[in-house]
């Protein structure tokens, strides 16, 4: 499962990241690299990109991006992630 | 002289710790090994006279954006004394990264814990003197913004070079380095305490409305006419009052000196030299204005949230949210709305959103066709040209996005922060205004002018000649260019308008009334019975998209530093001028017929 599966609100760990080594390395200094955990926090309309949390930073990013991050298997379903919805 | 390199990721409030530092004594400086410019101050810490330069911010020393390029090339060709890295420390979990690869640099380093208050509200510790130890960096807590531990920082940095030698970094560590994350990981372990499950925090609670997905976008664009407003309700009088000013002078002062001259020295020095100042020195008050505003969205948070709502749709351009953000800007006033696509990082999208943003109909261009609108039409249909020229002039963006998007490619994937809601401080938004006015002034001023000249130049020579007339060398390009200009409808004397139009579209129908020898009052029956409704919608569409003004194309130098580039954004919105008011005339009068 990638990124762009999470469904709103949900949890899971992030396995590994994929694409090319300059969009990598920049992903890993905003923090998003393998066993983080990371949350979807909302997707923009009409395939819009998603704003995701990690730590207590958010961010965003388009979903062509987000599928190059794999996920753990998910984590647990939450509902108690604050900004859900 | 010693010399200090800041640094830092973006959004830590870099910049306002440098401001705090250097107070407002920077200049722009040109660096060895490097093309873009740099901030930089001397400053007196201690008993000496010490360098401080503000590097770009970055997230990674490894990377291969322009800014990362910038930070490299310096500290490879630059000697420096001391790092002064800036962190946000309500983000170390990740901004610890960077300042791992900057301590393999081998220079001597302070860390500043910026962002304290922030951290201690959403529950985060830190444990300073572990970082200390485990980093072997001195490690400053403090708030930049509010001031607090600035004095312990500034005796840090005067201690730390104490003894210190300039070198160069050591260019190993600008390699990546596989080790660095198991050290991060571990590190951010001991040292950072972050609570489990935060809070619902207040921009969590903003963000629901504001990023809400059907009410985000209609706030967003009521924000941004609000702002639009702002700028121009309080702009408007300034920009009279410029005016005004420059009226008395040159009433008061200039007209009586040059008394005794000759009418063609005159004419040289009030209606090209002065009009040259004047229309440098009237944008001013916008240009300040629009950065006061533009400082409230964008240190606030808001601008990136609106990348978040509008990227759907121009990403699909070649652009992004904050491109959109600029190209209404544009509306108002095109230069400030080119100086704000400083924020973005990659080149490519910068260059087509300026590419684009000199196709919003400015105020300038707005007095035109209220103007030629009421003249030419009647009062129920006049709002309706006006809508269908506000409609063209996004279509012609939209195209011209969709036509270059493959030429002037965004290389860097979105991927932005979502800052938390920040307060900004007037401080530094008045920093802000200020700084880009007076570099206006300094960049484009010099230029503006020499147009403004060439322009009176080329309308009033022959001397004898009646200004602006078919007589002058303004007159004859007139007639040589007919060929082209016939076929859209517009004759020659309103080419000649056009050429006025180039310097500013204020003084087209100022320009309009020499030519026909009227008076304003009187200039719009005239035209009325010159022209056709069609000849004036085409002549409209022409004046929407060619180049906007003088000051538009300084900006667009000041900003790419290409001629190529500028020369790019004054032959296409000809080009592109041109072909619609000729498929626009041709199809209207054949239908008409």
């Amino acid at each position: 499962m990638t990124l762009e599966q999470l469904p709103v609100g949900h949890k899971a760990r992030i396995a590994s990241l994929e694409g090319d080594e300059s969009l990598r390395a920049r992903m890993f200094a905003l923090g998003l690299r393998a066993g983080r955990e990371v949350a979807v926090i909302r997707r923009a309309r009409l395939g819009g990109p998603l704003q995701i949390r990690i730590g207590s930073t958010d961010l965003m990013l388009r979903r062509s991006e987000a599928r190059l991050i794999r996920l753990e298997q998910e984590a647990k379903g939450d509902h108690t992630t604050s900004a859900a919805g | 002289m010693k010399r200090i390199a800041l640094l830092g990721m973006p959004n830590t409030g870099k910049s306002t710790f440098f401001n705090r530092l250097t107070g407002s004594v920077t200049r722009v400086g040109n660096w060895p090994g490097i093309t873009v410019e740099l901030l930089d101050a001397r400053i007196l810490l201690g008993t000496e006279m010490v360098e401080v330069v503000d590097l770009p911010g970055i997230y990674n020393l490894h990377g291969y954006s322009e800014d990362e390029q910038v930070v490299r090339r310096f500290l490879e060709h630059n000697a420096v004394n001391l790092l002064a890295v800036v962190a946000n420390a309500a983000q170390l979990d990740r901004q610890l990264s960077l300042v791992l690869q900057l301590k393999e640099l081998g220079l001597p380093m302070v860390l500043m814990l910026n962002m304290m208050d922030e951290a201690k509200r959403l529950g985060i510790e830190v444990e300073q003197e572990k970082l200390e130890k485990a980093l072997g960096v001195p490690v400053i807590p403090l708030s930049a913004k509010h001031g607090q531990g600035f004095p312990w920082a500034k005796s840090m940095l005067e201690k730390s070079l104490q003894g210190s030698e300039a070198r160069t970094a050591n260019p190993s560590a600008f390699t990546h380095d596989e080790e660095l994350e198991h050290t991060l990981e571990k590190l951010v372990n001991e040292v950072v305490h972050t609570p489990i499950q935060l809070a619902p925090t207040l921009t969590c609670r903003i963000d629901r409305t504001l990023l809400h997905s059907w009410l985000g976008l209609p706030i967003f664009l009521l924000s941004m006419y609000l702002l639009f407003e702002a700028v121009y309700t309080v702009g408007t009088p300034l920009q009279n009052g410029v005016a005004w000013l420059l009226g008395l002078a040159k009433q008061q002062l200039i007209e009586p000196a040059l008394a005794g001259t000759s009418p063609v020295i005159q004419s040289f020095l009030l209606e090209g030299v002065y009009n040259g100042v004047g229309t440098v020195l009237s944008f001013l008050p916008i240009i300040v204005l629009f950065f006061l505003f533009m400082g409230v969205v964008e240190d606030s948070g808001y601008l990136s949230r609106a990348a978040f709502l509008m990227d759907a749709f121009m990403g699909r351009l070649g652009l992004d949210g904050r491109s959109f953000v600029m190209q209404l800007m544009g509306f108002g006033c095109n230069v400030p709305a080119l100086m704000g696509t400083r924020v973005m990082r990659s080149r490519g999208l910068r260059l087509l959103t300026m590419l684009i943003i000199p196709f919003s109909l400015c105020s300038a261009r707005l007095q035109v066709f209220v103007f030629l609108t009421t003249a030419v039409f009647s009062p129920r249909t006049a709002p309706f040209v006006l809508f269908s020229l506000y409609v063209m002039s996004f279509f012609a963006a939209f195209l011209t996005a969709l036509l270059y998007r493959r030429r002037l490619p965004n290389s860097e994937p979105l991927l932005l922060e979502l800052p938390p809601y920040r307060l900004p401080t007037p401080r530094q938004m008045l920093h802000r205004g200020w700084h880009e006015a007076t570099h206006f002034v300094r960049d484009a001023g010099g230029f503006i002018l020499l147009g403004v000249v060439a322009v009176w130049f080329l309308t009033h020579y022959p001397f004898n000649a009646q200004p602006a007339g078919v007589d002058t060398l303004a007159g004859q390009i007139a007639g040589w260019m007919s060929p082209l200009f016939a076929p859209l409808g517009i004759d020659n004397l309103m080419s000649i308008a056009l050429l006025f139009g180039f310097v500013a579209k204020e003084v087209v129908v100022g320009a309009l009334a020499v030519i026909y020898g009227a008076n304003q009052g009187a200039l719009a029956g005239i035209i009325a019975t010159h022209l056709t409704w069609i000849d004036a919608y085409s002549f409209m569409l022409f004046v929407l998209i060619y180049t906007p003004c003088l000051s538009t194309i300084a900006v667009m130098k000041q900003e790419s530093k290409s001629w190529m580039f500028t020369a790019l954004a004054i032959a296409w919105p000809l080009t592109l001028a041109w072909l619609v008011s000729f498929t626009f005339y041709q199809v209207a009068t054949r239908l008409a017929a």
